[in-house]
This record gives structure tokens, sequence and C-alpha cells, in this order.
């Protein structure tokens, strides 16, 4: 499959994606095959974690990332073969504040001593928000970096991907700063997190929410949608993951759900296809089948919530196979034949 | 809405479950009196909530005084359950049969009140008051990553204290938060009260402790760093909110120590829940391996969420090759669309049934319990009691 480009992109001006979603719905997937989308004509994306999974490195079958940025795949080719780079972050609290620390004091031993006596771990599991300034800090930075990054060897990226926590806690991920603000009144962390927060209410930035056709998942999507705009915080797409195969055209699913389909027929198409038939195999698909309608509406009942929250939306479906690299290709592709990169 | 499971044909489902792992027997499990307390946990999104419910409302069925604490329930099974409302006290759940002499209470966490209670049951009203108005205490009581374990377990003692004294409960059975990782769940009780107990602390309530402790080299040094990084008016802030929770310093200690004892003791039992999904597997092995490492008693493994399997042995292989057969003739075949839709459930089956058996192969003594995937989300009891009955229905 070879994505068109003539499909105008639906997010231009974006360089910073947030992908969030509930558990479960494959918001890793996504924000890889997100990544390898963007990753084409040459472009250089950086995909970040931020939740100490590791569920990038598992994604690519490749070592767990440490705290620096790693070349770790080629994204999905354009039109005319032409690839771009994904490269890979994982964000870890302590070692993003003792970065910043080098970076904007010299702290010298008393870095050291703040280690020892924990107060590291304390501004980075206990200090309310502190732990997600940290994080949310460092990607600012590597979205805000100059062409030519600050140092040779430095890659400048034309987008950043966030695999971001989940949708219960995103506002709260990327709003802590509005939080913190409150209780650091002035002070250096005060105004990072003011500048931090100006990029993530800008049209730079946009929060997409990944899904799945369920209740539950599409209630939280809407719950979710609704917390992020009352925050502020730019909605993006939602991407509907791991879709049922679309197998039976509509005309199809309507027989199946009638009870209208002819065993007589099913039988002569089967033995035409060279298959040891029985009542009991036609029986058998019939009701698979059927199995499949009743989720089928289900689905079509979720989407339709989905299309009233009236942004852009986007499908990938279910691969039987499970996820691998190849499958993440083919997921970008998809992703990009939508117009989602 | 009537839930039912999609399909059970007995002749696969049979031989769809690894031949290593044993079979979790879960009304043994809810029927022995010496199992007073029941924790559900597993990563986010495998229906850990649904378990909890599920398990509580099948043990009160079968004769036990259950309550059940969960932690965020969807809406509308919080509504079945008659605790939409969060108030922290646990409420009987309508229309539970009692006809075997049990009963069903159930509540919902509510993670900053449970936290107030413990400052107002622990400190003078004066100091309870400076305490629970400091803005540093509101944030941390309602936004600490590590607070709402903390409290779930914190809840749970209360709980278990209740029962112990008036009776009222023989079984508790327990949601845990949705943690960013396996770890939290275990370490966030420890993390805080070794926090609230630590060496920064100390540091920082020094200068309210008397001149001996005061101005020690190593305290400037850290003030002085903090103040820089944090702003001098949240370290004030900081220091007022340490200073005021001091005298309750042992007493978290103590609570954390307390509540991680009865997790280890022989009248609990961790279900480890789980979806067929590489992820959820693997923080379902995680959890096995750090229970066994910290002598938790592991009841078992419940895989949720499992596909339905297929109605015939057709395979995937020649169901597909038929398809392509027929679609060559007519590329709108309806036949051919049930061959490959055949197809691609037989193949999400073995995938499914490959992940169990690596999960099997790797902790072959974990009894496992597999639960097919519901056509829609549970919120009722009807749909709660097709979940217990498929959970003990593992034949």
């Amino acid at each position: 499959m070879t994505a068109s480009t003539d499909r105008p992109v639906d997010w231009p001006k974006v360089r910073l994606h947030v992908v969030t979603g509930k558990g479960g719905t494959g918001k890793t997937t996504v924000a890889a095959a997100l990544a390898l989308a963007l990753a084409t004509s040459g472009r250089n994306v950086l995909l970040c974690e931020v939740e100490g999974r590791q569920g990038i490195a598992r994604m690519f079958d490749i070592d767990p990332l440490p705290y620096e940025e790693r070349r770790i795949a080629k994204g999905a080719p354009d039109a005319d073969g032409r690839a771009g780079q994904v490269h890979a972050l994982h964000i870890d609290p302590e070692s993003a504040l003792l970065e910043y620390l080098s970076m904007y004091y010299k702290l010298g031993r008393a870095g050291k001593a703040l280690d020892r006596i924990g107060a590291i771990d304390f501004a980075t599991t206990v200090a309310p928000g502190v732990r997600d300034v940290l994080l949310t800090g460092k990607i600012y930075e590597a979205v805000q970096r100059p062409r030519g990054g600050r140092h040779k060897d430095q890659v400048t990226y034309d987008a950043v991907v966030l695999d971001a926590p989940p949708t219960g806690r995103i506002s709260q991920f990327l709003g802590v700063n509005s939080e913190l603000a409150g209780l650091a009144k002035v002070g250096p962390i005060k105004s990072q997190a003011d500048k931090v927060m100006e990029l993530l209410r800008s049209p730079r930035t946009a929060v997409h929410v990944v899904t799945i056709l369920e209740e539950m998942p599409v209630q939280e999507t809407s719950d979710g949608i609704a917390e992020l705009r009352a925050a502020g915080l730019p909605v993006g797409g939602v991407v509907v993951n791991l879709v049922r195969p679309q197998e039976l055209s509509p005309s199809a699913l309507a027989l199946v759900r009638d009870d209208a389909v002819d065993p007589t027929a099913v039988t002569s198409d089967l033995t035409r296809a060279r298959v040891d038939v029985d009542a009991g195999l036609v029986e058998s698909l019939v009701a698979e089948a059927r199995d499949h309608a009743v989720r089928r509406q289900l689905e079509d009942e979720q989407r339709a919530l989905v299309a009233a929250e009236g942004v852009p939306t986007y499908e990938l479906p279910r691969l039987a196979g499970g996820i691998d690299q190849g499958a993440l290709v083919e997921l970008a592709q998809l992703l990009r034949l939508q117009g989602m990169a | 809405m009537k839930i039912t499971p999609m399909s059970t044909t007995p002749a696969t489902t049979a031989s769809s479950r690894p031949a290593a792992a044993p079979v979790l027997d879960i009304d043994a499990l809810l029927d022995d009196r010496s199992t007073e307390i029941i924790v559900c946990c597993g990563a986010g999104g495998v229906g850990k909530t649904t378990t909890s419910a599920a398990l509580a409302l099948r043990a009160a069925e079968r004769g036990r005084k259950v309550v059940v604490l969960t932690i965020d329930p969807a809406r509308r099974l919080a509504q079945a359950m008659g605790i939409e409302q969060l108030d922290n006290t646990p409420r009987p759940v309508p229309s539970v049969g009692a006809d075997a002499g049990g009963s069903l209470d159930a509540m919902m966490l509510d993670m900053k009140r449970t936290f107030d209670e413990v400052v107002e049951s622990q400190a003078s009203p004066e100091k309870a008051r400076q305490i629970l108005e400091n803005p540093f205490y509101v944030a941390l009581s309602s936004s600490f990553a590590g607070t709402q374990e903390y409290m779930a377990m914190e809840k749970l003692g209360q709980l278990h204290r209740q029962a112990l004294a008036d009776g009222r409960y023989d079984l508790i059975v327990v949601d845990t938060p949705p943690s960013r990782s396996a770890l939290d769940f275990l370490d966030a009780p420890e993390r805080l009260s070794s926090f609230l107990d630590g060496r920064l602390i100390r540091l920082l309530v020094a200068p309210a402790r008397g001149p001996a402790r005061l101005m020690t080299a190593g305290f400037s040094v850290v003030t002085n760093a903090l103040a820089k990084i944090l702003g001098g008016q949240m370290l004030k802030d900081v220091q007022t909110f340490v200073t005021a929770l001091d005298t309750l310093f042992g007493s978290f200690r103590q609570r954390a120590d307390k509540t991680f004892a009865l997790l280890q003791a022989d009248a609990t039992s961790f279900v480890v829940v789980a979806a067929p999904e590489p992820d959820a597997l693997r923080e379902a092995a995680y959890f096995v391996e750090r229970l066994t490492d910290d002598d938790m008693p592991l009841a078992g493994l419940v895989v949720n969420r499992a596909s339905p399997s297929a109605r015939t042995a057709l395979s995937a292989e020649a169901a597909i090759t038929a398809a392509d057969r027929l679609q060559q003739g007519d590329s709108s075949s309806v036949t051919a669309g049930l061959l490959r839709l055949h197809a691609d459930r037989v193949r999400i089956i073995e995938r499914e049934q490959h992940l169990r058996e690596r999960f099997a192969a790797a902790h072959p003594k974990v009894p496992t319990a597999v639960v097919p995937a519901m056509a829609s989300d549970v919120h009722d009891l009807d749909g709660l009691r097709a979940i217990g009955e498929s959970l003990a229905r593992q034949s």
C-alpha cells in the first residue's frame, strides 16, 4: 500500500502530537504508528514515553531505552519511496530533574546531597506536579529545539509524538502546570511551567484520543474531550483502534441479522470451493457470523457517538496476527491515507 | 440489557486452555471461610473492577457477608450497585439474593476524604485544621500518584478492623487503582510512609525541633538548593506542612507496615486479572513474580475478555483458500465473507491461546480461569452474575 500525497494533512501546524486513551485501547501502538506515519520524506520524528513502561522498546523489539534520544526505525515511505527517521526517548523524572539542575544551576555537591537525602525522590514522586512538569519540560525542550540543535549531534525534530498517560489522567498531566503555579508562585519551576503551558495550549499541540468501539472507552473519550476543552487544551482527532474486520457488506450483515441466509446456497458455494461440507459446518459459519453481526451493531452505535464529538476520526483495524513492526508500518500507511499525517 | 457470553462450544473450550495451567476454582476460594480478603490487581483496562464486583456478588449469593471496595467503576455499574454517590461509606447493594444468608455492601473510594480522616483521627483538632488547610496537603492528598493506592490500602485496613470488631463482614473484596505500573500498588504505601518518615523531612522540620538540631551544614545546602528550584514560598509551604504533620509520621509508618502484614497473611488472596494481550499478560507475569517474592498469597490468574472460540474445526488456511476461490467468481460472495470471518476468529483464538500457553509455561503453578468477552459492557447485577457464572464454570 502506498500513501497518496494528494490527501491534505489534517494537522499541518502541529509539532507536538499527544496521544492518550483508556488503558487497553492500544495507545502505544497508535503513538508508534503515528510517529512512523509522520516520519516521511526525510523528516525526523521523536517518539517519547513518560510512564516508565518501556512500551516503545517492546513494540519495536529493541533493548530498553535509556534517557537518551535513539534512532529506532525508518518511517513509512512516501509515494516516491522516501522515508524519514523515528527516534525514541524514554523520559524518567529523576534523569529529567538531574539534567534540569545541571542545565540551569551549578549545584555541584549540593545535587549529590539532594539525591542522598531523598530530595530527588521527593521532588519527582511526592511534590505535587513537579514530576509532571519535569516530564513535559523535557518534551518542551525537544519541540522547541532550534534548527541545528543546541550542540552538535543533536537532532532537530519536525514533529514530536508523546505516548501520554491515559485519558483519566491526561488533563491533570498536561494541565498540572497551572495547578503547580498555585503552589509555586514564583521561582524557576513556575516560569518553566508557564512556558510549557503556553506550548500545550497553542495550535502547535494536538491531543489525540485513542478509543475502541466499546461503551466505557467511548464514554471516557467523550469525558476526556470535554475535560481537555475545559482546560483549554487543543483537542486533536479520535483514533478508533481495533476495529473488527469488515468482511460482510451491510446487506450481507442484514441478511445474517435477520436469519435470512440461505443454507442451501452456502452449501453449494462451499462445495464449489471444494470444502468438505455438512449441515453442521454451514450452521456454525452462520452462527459465527451472527455473533459478529451483534458486535458490529454495537460498534456502529458507539461509532455514532464518536462521530457526535465533532472531531476528525481515524480508524485502524484489529490485526489478527497482533502487532509487530510490519504491522506498525501498515497502520502508519492507513493513518496517512486518512489524512492524520 | 441481558448479557450473555457470545459462544461456548464445549468441544473447543476444553482444548483451548493450555494443558499446563491448573484451573482456578473460584467457588472453592469464595466458599473458604478462611478467605477474608480478596485483592484484585492487574493492568488498566482488563476489567478489574468488573471482576471484583462479580466475585463479591457471587460470594454474597453463596452466603458470605461481603463488602466490595471499588476505585473507579463505570457510571452505570456504580448506579446498579447503588454507589454513584461518593461518600466513603459502604452501602447495601439492592436486589442481592439473600437465600444463602449472605449480604453485599459496596463503596467507592474517596481518597481525599480517607486521607482527611486519617489526619483527623491522629491529630488534635487544632493541628488537623492546620494540616487540612495547607495548600501542599491539598495537592498531596488529591493528586500525588501514590496517594490513591495508599488510601485504598488504608481503607482496607479500616474495613478489616471493623469486620473483626463487629462481625458485619466476613469477606472484603478490593479493587486496586489503575496504577501506572504494577509496582505502584505494592510500593506506594511504603514510598509515601518512608517519604514522610525520611531524612529530607527530618531536615525540613529540624528548625521546629529546637536549636540543637538547627542549621547543620547539610540542612542549609539542601534548603538553599530547594529554594532555588521550587521558589521560597513553596518551600515554606512544605515546611509548614511537614511541621504540622510531624506528629503523624510514626502512625503513618505503623499503618503502612500493618497493612503490608495484613496483605501477607493467609486470610488474604490475590487474584491477578489480565486480558489475552501481550502487555496485560506481561504485567500479570510481573505481578505474579512480585507477589511470590513478597510472600503474598496468590490465588490465581483471571484472563478476561477472551475471544469466543470457533464453532467449527475448519482451519483458517482452508477457510481463506476457499474464500479466495469463491471471490474469483463473485467478489461480493456472502459465503466468502462467512469464511473470512471464521478465519479471523480462528487466528485470534490461536494467538490468544499461544499467549496464555506462554504465560503458563513460565508460571506453571498459577491456577487460571478464562472468561469469554461479553457482547457489551456489564452494567447490572445480571451481567455481574453472568461473569461470576463463567468464572466458576471452567470445565
